[in-house]
C-alpha cells in the first residue's frame, strides 16, 4: 500500500509537471498573456511610421534600458501610430520635452525606442505624451530617396566638409 | 538455381506478414484501450515507469539542446545585429522540430527499449501463454496500458523537455551573453503563435509517442522467445522507433508548416 501511493504521488507530480510545462509553453513563449508583473509608469508617444516596433521593445535612455513598450495601437483621428511606453518606477524624473525616435539595433536588427532628455523642469507623469518623436526609418524608402538623389545629380556632389567645403553652385534650391 | 529468388520471395512475405501482425497488434491496442477506464491503476503504474523515470533524462538533454540552440543561434545572429530574435530562434526550433523529436527519440531509447524487453522477456519466460490460459487477454491486460500510459506520458514529457530548452537559450543568451531580456521573450511571444506552433507541437508528439510505443510492443510481443531474439528484438526497437520518428516528422512538418 505504502509503495502504491508513492507511486501514485510521483505520477502524480509527473502529470502536474507536464501540464505546468504546457502551460508556461502558452503563456511565456507563445506569448497568450503578459503576466510580468507591473510597475513604473505609462507614457504615450504618437509617431506617423512605428513599422517593426513590437510590444516589449526597449526604451532605452542614453543606450540605458529604462522601459519597455506595452502596445502599439493606431489612433484613428490622427492616422499614426501610438505607442504606450511602461518607464520604469526608478526612472520617475524625465524631462517634460524629452524627445523619442524609433531606431534600430543594427541593419537588420530590432526596432527599439530610444529616449533624448530634454531641458524643461518639470517631469513626466502616467500618462503624459512625449510630443517631439520621430518615426522608424524604414530602408527601402531611404534607399528610393538616395537613388532619387543620385539621378538627379545631387549625388555626385563632393562630400558636404562643413563651412571649409566649396560653396554650393548657384541655382540649386537646396543648396544650405 | 532457383534458391536465391525463393529466399528474396520468402523474405518478402515474411516482412509482410510481420507488417500484418503489427498493424492487427495497433487495431486490438486501440480496440482494448478501455481498460483505461476500468482499470487506471494499471496505467498509473506504467506512467510511472515510462514518464517519471525518463524525467530526469528529459530535462538534462532539454537543458543543454536549448543552451546550444542559445549559443550557436546567437554566433550567427551576431553577424547580421539580430541577436534580440535569439528568443523567437530558440523557441521556434525547439517547439517544431527539436522538443518533438528529440523527445521520441529519448523516449525510444529510455522507455521504449524497456517495454521491448519486459514484454519479450514475458514472453519467453511463458507468462503471456500462462495469462491465455487462465483466459486473461495478455493484450488487455500487459500491452493496452502500456499503449496508454505512453501515448500520456510523451506529450508530457515534450512540453517539459522544450520548456526546459527555452530557460537553457535564455540562460546562455540573456544570462552569459548579453541579450536583452525583454527582447529575448517579447521577440518569442510575438512571433510564436499559440495553436500553430504550440499546437502543432502536441499533435506531433502525439503521433510520435503512438509510433513509439507501438513498435516497442510490437516488437516484445512478437519476438523470438529467446535470450538472443529478446536482445535483438530490443535492438530493432530501438532502430525502428528512432527512424519512423525520423520519417514521419518529415512527412508532419511537410504537412503542417509548409505554408510558412
Amino acid at each position: 500500500m505504502d509503495k502504491s501511493r508513492g507511486i501514485e504521488v510521483a505520477v502524480g507530480l509527473f502529470v502536474l509537471l507536464g501540464v505546468l510545462a504546457l502551460l508556461g509553453l502558452a503563456f511565456q513563449v507563445s506569448g497568450l498573456a503578459d503576466w510580468r508583473p507591473g510597475g513604473g509608469y505609462e507614457v504615450v508617444a504618437r509617431f506617423a511610421d512605428s513599422s517593426g516596433l513590437k510590444p516589449r521593445a526597449p526604451v532605452t535612455l542614453a543606450g540605458v534600458r529604462i522601459g519597455e513598450v506595452t502596445a502599439v495601437e493606431y489612433d484613428a483621428e490622427r492616422f499614426q501610430a501610438l505607442a504606450r511606453l511602461r518607464i520604469d518606477g526608478r526612472f520617475r524624473e524625465l524631462p517634460r520635452d524629452s524627445s523619442a525616435s524609433i531606431v534600430s539595433a543594427g541593419l537588420l536588427g530590432e526596432k527599439y525606442i530610444a529616449l533624448q532628455a530634454g531641458g524643461a523642469y518639470d517631469y513626466l507623469k502616467a500618462g503624459d505624451e512625449i510630443q517631439l518623436t520621430q518615426s522608424s526609418l524604414v530602408l527601402e524608402q531611404l534607399i528610393g530617396k538616395f537613388l532619387f538623389n543620385a539621378g538627379s545629380g545631387g549625388g555626385n556632389r563632393p562630400p558636404n566638409r562643413g563651412n571649409v567645403g566649396p560653396p554650393p553652385e548657384a541655382g540649386d534650391p537646396f543648396a544650405q | 538455381m532457383l534458391e536465391p529468388l525463393a529466399a528474396i520471395g520468402r523474405r518478402t512475405l515474411t516482412w509482410l506478414a510481420r507488417l500484418g501482425r503489427a498493424a492487427l497488434l495497433l487495431v486490438a491496442l486501440l480496440r482494448e484501450a478501455s481498460i483505461g477506464w476500468q482499470r487506471p491503476r494499471l496505467v498509473v503504474e506504467q506512467l510511472h515507469a515510462e514518464g517519471v523515470h525518463s524525467l530526469l533524462i528529459i530535462i538534462v538533454a532539454g537543458l543543454f539542446v536549448g543552451m546550444v540552440l542559445g549559443l550557436q543561434g546567437y554566433n550567427t545572429l551576431v553577424h547580421y545585429g539580430a541577436t534580440g530574435s535569439l528568443g523567437w530562434v530558440v523557441a521556434q526550433a525547439l517547439l517544431r522540430e527539436l522538443g518533438p523529436v528529440v523527445a521520441a527519440l529519448l523516449f525510444a531509447g529510455r522507455a521504449g527499449s524497456a517495454l521491448t524487453a519486459e514484454v519479450g522477456l514475458m514472453k519467453s519466460g511463458e507468462q503471456l501463454a500462462a495469462l491465455e490460459m487462465m483466459a486473461v487477454d495478455p493484450i488487455r491486460r500487459l500491452l493496452a496500458p502500456r499503449f496508454l500510459a505512453g501515448l500520456i506520458a510523451l506529450p508530457l514529457l515534450t512540453a517539459i523537455f522544450s520548456l526546459c530548452g527555452v530557460l537553457g537559450g535564455w540562460w546562455v543568451g540573456v544570462g552569459l551573453l548579453g541579450v536583452d531580456d525583454g527582447t529575448f521573450w517579447g521577440q518569442m511571444q510575438a512571433q510564436v503563435a499559440l495553436g500553430y506552433d504550440l499546437g502543432n507541437s502536441v499533435l506531433k508528439s502525439l503521433v510520435f509517442a503512438l509510433l513509439v510505443s507501438w513498435i516497442a510492443l510490437f516488437e516484445g510481443y512478437d519476438c523470438t522467445p529467446t535470450p538472443y531474439g529478446v536482445g535483438r528484438a530490443t535492438t530493432r526497437s530501438v532502430v525502428h522507433a528512432s527512424l519512423a520518428v525520423l520519417g514521419v516528422d518529415f512527412l508532419l512538418t511537410a504537412l503542417m508548416f509548409t505554408e510558412v
